[in-house]
């Protein structure tokens, strides 16, 4: 079999100038001219904003010349539904509802993040029980996210069978949430201060049969995929980025560890329990398709690792502080003593304070550092809130990374990155 | 931070550490030379931009509008958080020629902020649609968005001298 199926013709000199002058006629390749304006022999392809290969609504204009992608300019902002704005009019416990619907691959996790963050800020801590749970639910969803986009890289480039392999342990992943909380998407498990409520009886139960059976469907997985020589030569090399401009452009998580920098804040500034946890932190090495894929996998193996040490060991107690000025009082409680009421009141009619000042954290979610930047005056509703999304960093660097390849790169390019459009446009 | 402030004494306000993270109030007029050398400097070495916005001080501080960067250093792991304060109409300067991450960042504070940023590129809109009137995290930004008749249509055909209702009540009841 040849080496690579297909190579286009090289072009010519003189055509190759023209292409690069019209490349970078357009300051850092963003902007967009008419169609009118397009040198003979190019042709303007919209990918998106609606369709299969792009999964959410993101749209792509691309200037192809032939099969040749000679520009491409990502268009944002479909999915906009200014959580920023909502931020600065909802209390700190209602703003988790907008976090639910950031990355809505893996919802559990911003909800950890969001109240991770509020609880620095507060300067509590979630009783120990809450903190496990946490973790195992965050790495839950990690598996869950990294599944989705592995298998719906797989299918973008023509190996559907992996999919279906690997889809059926996302939804029994969404079992789960669903059990636990009664909602599979919008989640909002957390609270400030714990969770919502304690886990279901057949918590323990349900993850280890989730760990006793996925490993050897990943394996199965894997054999169908990375040690197939065509996805191989979709992938190997496609789309690579140097560790130097992966961290220029803002790339965090896996797809800067894919580049080779081992950079991973449950090592770096360990929340919850990953300090007490043993893991390992993949790296690839030229950033590309193919090392992002296999980091993914490595870090569902991972977070099957961190699971594992954390399933046996939930602590027994409370799933919340007792502080009633930032958690509720139980029912019981407040349907037979006057304080308890008052304190359940003043929750729900005004929420927590928060003291005035300004503060940034960060978490480690699927996609890499997702971080709030709150500015809060002292009252119950922040005055600013501010969200890194990791997508929306290295999103920006799409054009860079598929101009002069292939319109089928630019789909396995676009996948591996994992853009969610909810996350990419806050 | 000590030598932070012994190199940089007359670049910025005041420093202080604020939960483990130095933050520095820069003076505008020496912040690209402090941001480059934050980068290139062995001693500081911060080449990654993590984050990057602005916030509406409006009513709450003399100086409206505020920048705020936050750094990275990929080999200690140490973090800085730069702040440069702007009047409001005033422009901030692009930080793209030192990180060229911030280049959507910018445009999307300049679309949902309204800051101007001198030496990028590109200040067009990102999120919102091209001939949208107002930017919508302005603290005076109406709620309800700029009236009734601001609909699709007139987002695609903007009309130039439409202007935001002055102190429109907010709706009530939202908890």
């Amino acid at each position: 079999m040849s080496e690579q199926l297909q190579t286009p013709e090289p072009l010519d000199e003189k055509t190759q100038n023209e292409l690069r002058d019209y490349a970078l006629y357009s300051v850092l390749r963003d902007s967009v001219s008419d169609v009118e304006d397009l040198p003979d022999g190019l042709m303007r392809l919209n990918l998106g904003p609606s369709h299969p290969a792009t999964h959410g609504i993101l749209q792509n204009i691309l200037d192809v010349d032939g099969e040749t992608i000679v520009r491409a300019r990502p268009v944002i902002g479909y999915v906009h539904r200014t959580f920023e704005k909502l931020g600065e009019r909802y209390t700190y416990n209602q703003f988790l509802t907008c976090t639910d619907r950031m990355n809505y691959i893996s919802p559990p996790m911003n909800n950890v993040a969001w109240t991770t963050v509020v609880e620095e800020i507060l300067d509590i801590k979630a009783p120990q029980r809450a903190q496990v749970v946490r973790t195992i639910i965050n790495e839950l969803s990690r598996i869950a996210d990294h599944i989705i986009c592995n298998g719906i890289l797989g299918v973008d480039v023509g190996g559907y069978t992996g999919f279906l392999y690997v889809y059926h342990f996302r939804e029994q992943v969404y079992n789960i949430l669903e059990k636990m909380c009664g909602a599979r998407l919008t989640t909002t498990f957390t609270r400030i201060g714990g969770l919502e409520m304690d886990i279901y009886p057949d918590f323990v139960k349900d993850v280890k049969a989730f760990l006793k059976d996925y490993p050897k469907i990943l394996k199965d997985f894997n054999t169908l995929l990375i040690h197939n020589r065509i996805f191989i030569d979709r992938c190997k090399g496609v789309g690579p980025i140097s560790a130097k401009d992966a961290l220029a452009w803002g790339y965090t998580g896996p797809n800067l560890r894919a580049a080779g920098v081992p950079m991973d804040l449950r090592k770096d500034a360990p929340y919850l329990v990953y300090d007490k946890v043993d893991f390992e932190i993949p790296v690839g090495y030229d950033g590309s398709v193919y090392d992002r894929f296999l980091v993914r996998i490595e870090e569902m193996e991972q977070s099957m690792r961190i699971i594992q040490q954390c399933i046996d060991n939930i602590p027994e107690g409370p799933w919340a502080i007792d502080d009633y000025h930032v958690t509720m009082p139980p029912k019981e409680k407040v349907y037979t003593s006057m304080e308890e009421l008052i304190y359940h009141f003043k929750l729900v009619m005004h929420g927590i304070k928060v003291p005035a000042g300004e503060y940034y954290s960060a978490v480690e979610v699927a996609n890499g550092e997702l971080g709030f930047y709150v500015v809060s005056d002292g009252t119950e509703k922040p005055h600013r809130v501010q969200v890194r999304r990791p997508c929306f960093w290295y999103y920006q660097s799409y054009p860079e990374l598929v101009e002069n390849g292939l319109i089928s790169d630019a789909v396995a390019v676009m996948s591996s990155l994992n853009v969610i459009a909810g996350e990419l446009d806050g | 931070m000590t030598n932070l402030k012994s190199r940089f004494a007359n670049s910025f306000y005041h420093i202080e550490e604020n939960r483990g993270m130095v933050v520095v109030q820069a003076r505008k007029e020496h912040f690209l030379s402090l941001m480059k050398s934050l980068r290139d400097d062995p001693a500081f070495g911060f080449d990654v931009l993590m984050n990057l916005t602005g916030v509406d001080f409006l009513g709450k501080k003399e100086t409206r509008f505020e920048m705020v960067y936050i750094l990275l250093s990929s080999k200690t792991l140490s973090r800085i958080r730069v702040k440069v304060a702007l009047a409001e109409d005033e422009h901030a300067l692009s930080v793209i020629a030192i990180w060229k991450g911030a280049n959507w960042p910018e445009r999307e504070v300049y679309d949902l902020m309204g800051i101007y940023f001198d030496g990028h590129p590109l200040m067009e809109r990102l999120i919102m649609p091209e001939g949208y009137i107002g930017h919508p995290l302005r603290k005076d930004f109406p709620i309800q968005g700029l009236g009734e008749d601001y609909l699709v249509e007139s987002i695609l055909r903007p009309v130039k001298n439409q202007a935001a209702p002055a102190n429109q009540e907010e709706p009530t009841g939202n908890r």
